[in-house]
């Protein structure tokens, strides 16, 4: 199981790092949530993998696993919705406002043939 | 802590001026001296004891770890400077009363003038060197504000970001240099450096901390090659020039040469560079004050000159010329204000400080014209003024100066800046207020008392103490001087009018009819001059300026590109590179944590959320599909929390993976619906290594912790103390709400502050170029019906029931997976259904809630929550809890936290319907403007086809 968590870990960073490094927003914001998801994992993993064995008081449980990392990621995911929130809105807000969604100040989005599937398009 | 008041009052009644001016000019100008004499009035009671030979201690610890104190003491030498400062300053408040002009705010320039009191106060009484630089930063900074006074005229401005860069720049030369003189020390108290002189001058640091120092003292006292700031610095009103451009301010580097003359002097270095500068400086100054047109430049200049001869004199290194450098303090600094102020008047009266264009004011300006000129001769040398007594001294400590084996270098370099002195000071009082009447300015008269009051009361000791030195300066340059050379214990000062005929009287007598006869020839050698031709300091100043700004723009060009995935891939490269060269040099044992077992689901979930990863790069350019994508990654996370004992999470990362799929549909429908693909294999490569040695490393590192056991944590004790400590048995909850509370506190603080973020955005949205952009938005063609039927019966069935879950989930959370965060999550998404199935429209019209109370609310309950217990004497968020019998319910467990996580709740509802309502709101605007369109299409193709028709 710890290699499986290992590995998904570094799928989400490699995808969450590939894509933040795209010149438009969109990508950009899907890899700041791939990269929550790993760190988030990450986390988690900190406090060691434990089946079977939640953190909710019970005479007969035979041992919990440990809290901490996850009262820690369970905020952490809330703060991250916040985060995309903004970030979305601010891609939002400069998309409108320049007409681009390209982050690195080049040549706003080249106008999509007709019939993909856009908003908009000639009226 | 009385004596810190001789710096403080002066300081925090810079307050008042501007207050007071609201009274009128004279009440401003009372109160301010009011504040004046009150300093001057603690400083007096101060001193007896300092004149008996005591130094006067007192402060408090500010940062001890960084030896910072906020300590201040008095001994001679702070009494002597802080005297001058607070005297002259008082003089110099009643010139300024008359000098400017009605319209000026003299409110704020008192507040300037005595602010700039309180620090260069601060620099001579303060203890500690760190908060000596404060005080010297402070100087810098008023120095600043005043020279820009009159802020219209370039010269004012220029002149003041001049001094500013080059006084500036000084004080953090001073400020790296006390910082090691304290390490050589081993304290930063100036009474304890005094002591240590000889362990600083065996220091290998000794020759930077001398180098350094020198650097924040000649600045600031304008020393070759620093002094081209002082002249520009006469773009200030007179009384500024008086004050701190000739008495006060441009001495704090002589006082600091003084101060730390028993630490700093006494070798060849210091010997070699401060007599050596002084010197030059003395030399070059008289030079061209002799040539200059200008009345405060020519005062500039001459400044310039004697402050070269102060730190000639302290260059020396011998208590003889220290005493004479003390008293030459002192002297210049009543005549040199003297001659400021009473060019300041004739500026005043006659519009002109062009000495070609002046002559002859001794018959329109009496009062003035001897005031000056009695000055003007003390400057020079003259005998039986206060100027002649020190010049001596100087020229005598200067005839047993040997320099590098050379023993007629210093005095005859000496004995010619005295010439050049006489020179310029004849020529000033010939050219301004004897000889001919040049400018026909029949008005010019002398100024009302007000305005030369001040400069006869300096005029006063100009004479009286060039007839009885030793019985009106004697003491007090004694008990100076006493605490510069010998830590306190008075040394014999003999200051004498007549010393017999000896070296120093003839080398004056030199200089005065040298002086005279310069004079005589003063056309040809400003031919001379003009054909020599200098350097213009001002114009290699300002290229230096330029070429620094040059240099910042293109570095700034350079690295600041604008591109954020340039930044992005800097930092991951860098972090990478750390992260390798960390695996590199270390060793690496594998762990021995048993590894758990793994099922088929489990085996499924990763390889869904592999491929999901792995394909999203790939199709990243489809933006819905990639949408999806994440879904499922979103999904598989949460699958996994469930697997690993951590229902708490699952349900959460569901919930939020919910409303952020929500939150990116809303945006991609007003986004373009697809990523161009990014041409160039060479960088995607490079991006492809970047990410693909991240997620290796990230991933090894995390294998590496897992596979090892961990040692006790905290996590023991959470357990333990979940229920008979925070009275729930869910522990995350009771960690989130209770245990680490603030922490809660604090995050659903952020989540508050991105919403009102979020709608600040969004609500200048609707207006400008990005309202313009909205209009010619369209519907996208697949979504052909807005508000489907089905979608709104379910979302209108379901509401009621997911507002049920809601609060179960909530009421369980304290002992069952659940709590504040998911039930927000859970009420928030059920209402943010109806927005998106029945549209904004609907929904707003039927909200009987604003979001914005929302937040405050619960951000409120939950800090009220922690304040109600510091009602009870517990710290801040302690929860309580008890069991209550509900008649039905039966046995019920309340307690605090259950509020604190109600105002979780109500935050995360907020927060959520909040942003997500104000982007439906935007959409609004689309789905209006598609619709008014194709009505508007659908009515001109009718048009046209009945066109056709007919």
């Amino acid at each position: 199981m710890e290699i499986l968590i290992a590995a998904s870990i570094g799928f989400l960073t490699m995808a969450g790092v590939y894509l933040v490094l795209r010149r438009h927003s969109y990508p950009m914001i899907v890899g700041t949530a791939f990269l929550s998801y790993a760190v988030n994992l990450f986390l988690f993993a900190m406090g060691r993998l434990t089946l079977d064995r939640p953190p909710l008081v019970d005479p007969a449980a035979p041992g919990y696993t440990d809290p901490l990392p996850q009262a820690l990621v369970l905020t952490a995911i809330v703060i991250s919705f916040g985060m995309t929130a903004l970030i979305v809105v601010l891609a939002l807000r400069g998309f409108l406002e320049t007409g681009s969604d390209r982050l690195d100040g080049g040549p706003p989005h080249e106008p999509e043939a007709p019939g993909a599937d856009r908003a908009g398009g000639p009226a | 802590m009385q004596l810190a008041l001789i710096a403080l009052v002066p300081l925090l009644g810079a307050l008042l001026p501007p207050l007071a001016m609201r009274a009128g000019r004279n009440v401003c100008t009372v109160v301010t001296a009011g504040v004046t004499l009150a300093a001057l009035a603690v400083l007096v009671a101060a001193a007896p004891a300092v004149l008996r030979g005591e130094t006067v201690r007192a402060g408090t610890d500010w940062v001890p770890q960084l030896g910072l104190s906020f300590r201040f003491m008095l001994d001679g030498l702070g009494l002597f400077f802080a005297g001058l400062i607070l005297g002259i300053g008082l003089l110099i408040i009643v010139y300024a009363r008359s000098y400017l002009a009605r319209s000026e705010p003299a409110g704020r320039f008192f507040a300037y003038l005595l602010l700039f009191q309180g620090a260069m106060t601060g620099i001579v009484i303060s203890d500690n060197v760190l908060l000596l630089v404060v005080f010297w930063e402070l100087t810098s900074l008023s120095s600043f504000l005043l020279i820009g006074w009159w802020s219209q005229a370039p010269e004012g401005r220029q002149g003041a970001r001049m001094a500013l860069i080059v006084t500036g720049g000084g004080g953090l030369l001073l400020m790296a240099g006390m910082l090691l003189l304290g390490q050589a020390a081993g304290s930063y108290e100036l009474s304890v450096i005094l002591t240590r002189g000889d362990i600083v001058r065996a220091s290998p640091l000794y020759i930077p901390i001398l180098l350094l120092v020198l650097g924040g003292a000649f600045t600031k006292s304008a020393q070759f090659p620093f002094h081209f700031w002082l002249p520009h610095a006469m773009a200030a009103p007179t009384p500024v020039s008086a004050y701190l451009h000739s008495a006060t301010m441009v001495k704090a580097g002589v006082f600091l040469l003084a101060r730390l003359w028993p630490v700093l002097s006494g070798t060849e270095a210091w010997f070699v560079v401060v007599s050596t500068t002084g010197l030059v400086t003395m030399l070059v100054g008289a030079w061209i004050a002799l040539f200059k047109t200008d009345l405060k430049a020519i005062l500039a200049y001459s400044t310039v000159s004697q402050l070269g001869l102060m730190t000639m004199l302290l260059g020396f290194g011998t208590p003889e010329a220290t005493v004479a450098c003390l008293f030459h303090i002192l002297n210049h600094a009543t005549f040199k204000a003297a001659l400021f102020m009473g060019a300041g008047i004739v500026d005043h009266e006659t519009g002109t400080r062009d000495i070609r264009r002046l002559g002859g004011l001794v018959r329109l300006m009496p009062v003035t014209a001897a005031l000056s000129l009695v000055a003007a001769a003390a400057m020079a040398g003259v005998p039986l003024l206060n100027g002649f007594v020190s010049k001596e001294m100087m020229l005598a400590a200067a005839y047993d100066t040997h320099w590098a084996g050379l023993p007629w270098l210093v005095p005859v370099g000496a004995t010619l800046a005295s010439l050049l002195s006489v020179a310029y000071a004849a020529r000033y009082g010939f050219g301004v207020f004897l000889g001919r009447r040049r400018q026909p300015a029949p008005a010019a008269h002398d100024p009302p008392a007000a305005m030369w009051a001040p400069v006869a009361v300096l005029v006063v000791p100009v004479i009286a103490i060039g007839v009885a030195p030793q019985l009106l300066a004697g003491p007090l340059v004694a008990v100076a001087a006493g605490s510069t050379i010998a830590a306190g214990s008075a040394i014999p000062v003999d200051l004498a009018l007549w010393h017999g005929v000896n070296p120093a009287l003839l080398m004056s007598v030199t200089a005065l009819v040298g002086g005279v006869a310069l004079l005589a020839i003063w056309a040809g050698l400003d031919r001379l001059r003009a054909r020599i031709g200098a350097p213009d300091a001002k114009a290699l100043f300002d290229r230096g300026i330029d070429a620094t700004v040059a240099a910042a723009r293109a570095t700034i060009g350079a690295l600041h590109t604008e591109s954020l995935p340039r930044y992005l891939a800097v930092i991951l490269a860098t972090t990478v590179a750390v992260g390798t060269a960390g695996f590199l040099s270390g060793t690496y044992a594998p762990g021995t944590r048993a590894l758990l077992p793994v099922g088929p689901p489990s085996l499924v979930a990763f390889l869904a959320l592999a491929a999901a990863s792995l394909a999203v790069v790939v199709v990243h350019g489809r933006r819905l599909l990639t949408l999806v994508l994440t879904g499922v990654v979103g999904l598989m996370v949460s699958l996994a929390f469930l697997k690993l004992s951590a229902p708490d999470l699952a349900l959460t990362q569901i919930t939020v993976e919910v409303v952020t799929t929500i939150l990116m549909l809303l945006a991609l429908n007003l986004l373009p619906k697809r990523t161009p693909l990014e041409t160039g294999r060479l960088r995607r490569l490079r991006d492809a290594a970047i990410a693909g040695a991240a997620g290796l490393g990230t991933a090894g590192l995390a294998y590496a912790v897992m596979t090892r056991d961990l040692a006790t944590t905290i996590s023991d004790f959470h357990i333990a103390q979940a229920k008979p400590g925070g009275g729930g048995t869910n522990v995350v909850n009771v960690t989130l709400v209770d245990f680490r509370g603030f922490d809660t506190f604090g995050e659903i603080i952020v989540l508050c502050i991105a919403a009102l973020v979020i709608v600040a955005m969004l609500e200048t949205a609707l207006r400008g170029a990005a309202a313009r952009r909205l209009d010619q938005l369209r519907r996208s063609p697949l979504a052909a019906d807005v508000h489907p039927l089905v979608l709104v019966v379910v979302t209108r069935l379901l509401l009621p029931l997911a507002l049920t879950v809601g609060v179960y989930i909530f009421l369980r959370g304290h002992n069952q997976p659940g709590g504040g965060f998911v039930a927000g999550l859970v009420v928030a998404i059920a209402l943010i259904m109806q927005y998106i199935a029945s549209g904004y429209g609907w929904a707003a019209d039927r909200r009987r809630f604003d979001a914005h109370v929302l937040l405050g609310a619960g951000v409120l309950l939950a800090g009220a929550t922690g304040l109600g217990a510091l009602l009870f004497g517990r710290p801040f968020l302690t929860s309580a809890f008890g069991h209550f019998d509900l008649p039905l319910v039966g046995d019920v467990e309340l307690a605090t936290a259950m509020l604190f996580d109600a105002g979780v709740f109500l935050t995360v509802v907020g927060t959520v319907v909040l942003s997500l309502a104000r982007i439906a709101r935007v959409e609004q605007r689309v789905e209006r403007g598609t619709a008014a369109r194709s009505s508007t299409a659908a009515h001109n193709g009718a048009a046209r086809s009945g066109a056709g028709e007919a």
